[in-house]
């Protein structure tokens, strides 16, 4: 008469480090998620920045003078290598999402591409910096 | 007739009712915007480090500046706020965990984003030091 319960739906879950061996692919999987989560710090920092600005002169030089210092400097070089990764690599996703760069050698070649297309544009970003006299 | 449930009954639930593609969509094209306007902000960010609040306040009084800055910050915490859905989505199976955090989630980007909107727009208009 009644139908059986339906099955409950069990979400999938995602691949996991002991059940997948390592591989670049992976790497470049879990560093988009990590600098993308990151970068919700920096937004926040962006916003902090923003509301310092409408606050006034002081609260202003407050804040430039944190974010100057050698932490600020560290997490600011962290941010760089962030915001480069996660848009090199968000690219990839959308030319992926065109359905192109699939296969194994592809997709782990754009993966090693990535990173130093991260690395080589926080370097270039930085001593940009450093000859404007923004450090 | 083995059943008395209806066809609607047996369907719901188990796929797209054609709005699945909105979610994936809107988080495509925030990222294409945000593209370039990261480019364009990391050398904003360059720019006002090597100056002062004045800089600043200049900076964001031209017109591009303040426009591109307030679709930047609206963009950015949108497309932050879908990516940290995803992840607590993935990682965090408890459901109060899991709908305590979506919602401090997206409280915190939309109070955090209306801040720096508002902020930005009120330094632009009145040029600063009030």
């Amino acid at each position: 008469m009644t139908d059986a319960a339906r099955p409950a739906r069990q979400p999938p879950l995602s691949p996991h480090v002991q059940v997948w061996r390592w591989h670049i692919t992976m790497l470049s999987s879990i560093l988009h998620r990590v600098t993308g989560g990151a970068l919700y710090g920096g937004a926040l920092i962006l916003a902090i920045w923003a509301i310092c600005l409408g606050a006034g002169p002081e609260a202003y030089m407050t804040f430039m003078t944190v974010l100057g210092s050698i932490p600020g400097k560290v997490v600011m070089f962290g941010l760089t290598l962030a915001v480069f990764y996660h848009l090199g690599n968000g690219v990839r996703h959308l030319v992926w999402d065109a359905g192109l760069g699939f296969d194994v050698k592809t997709a782990n070649l754009t993966s090693v591409a990535t990173l130093a297309f991260a690395f080589a544009a926080t370097l270039a970003i930085w001593v940009i910096a450093a000859m404007t006299g923004a450090l | 007739m083995s059943s008395y449930r209806t066809p609607l009954s047996r369907a719901r639930g188990h796929g797209a009712a054609r709005e699945g593609a909105h979610h994936w969509l809107a988080e495509r094209l925030s990222a294409v915007a945000l593209a370039p306007m990261v480019l364009w902000g990391v050398f904003g960010v360059i720019h006002l480090a090597a100056g002062d609040y004045q800089t600043a306040v200049t900076w964001l009084s031209e017109i591009q500046n303040l426009v591109l800055m307030v679709i930047f910050v609206a963009v950015g915490f949108w497309h932050m706020h879908a990516g940290m859905r995803v992840i607590v989505e993935d990682y965090i199976q408890k459901t109060f965990s899991r709908v305590s955090l979506l919602i401090l989630n997206l409280f915190v980007c939309v109070l955090a984003g209306s801040l720096a909107i508002f902020s930005l727009i009120r330094v632009a208009l009145l040029g600063g030091a009030l």
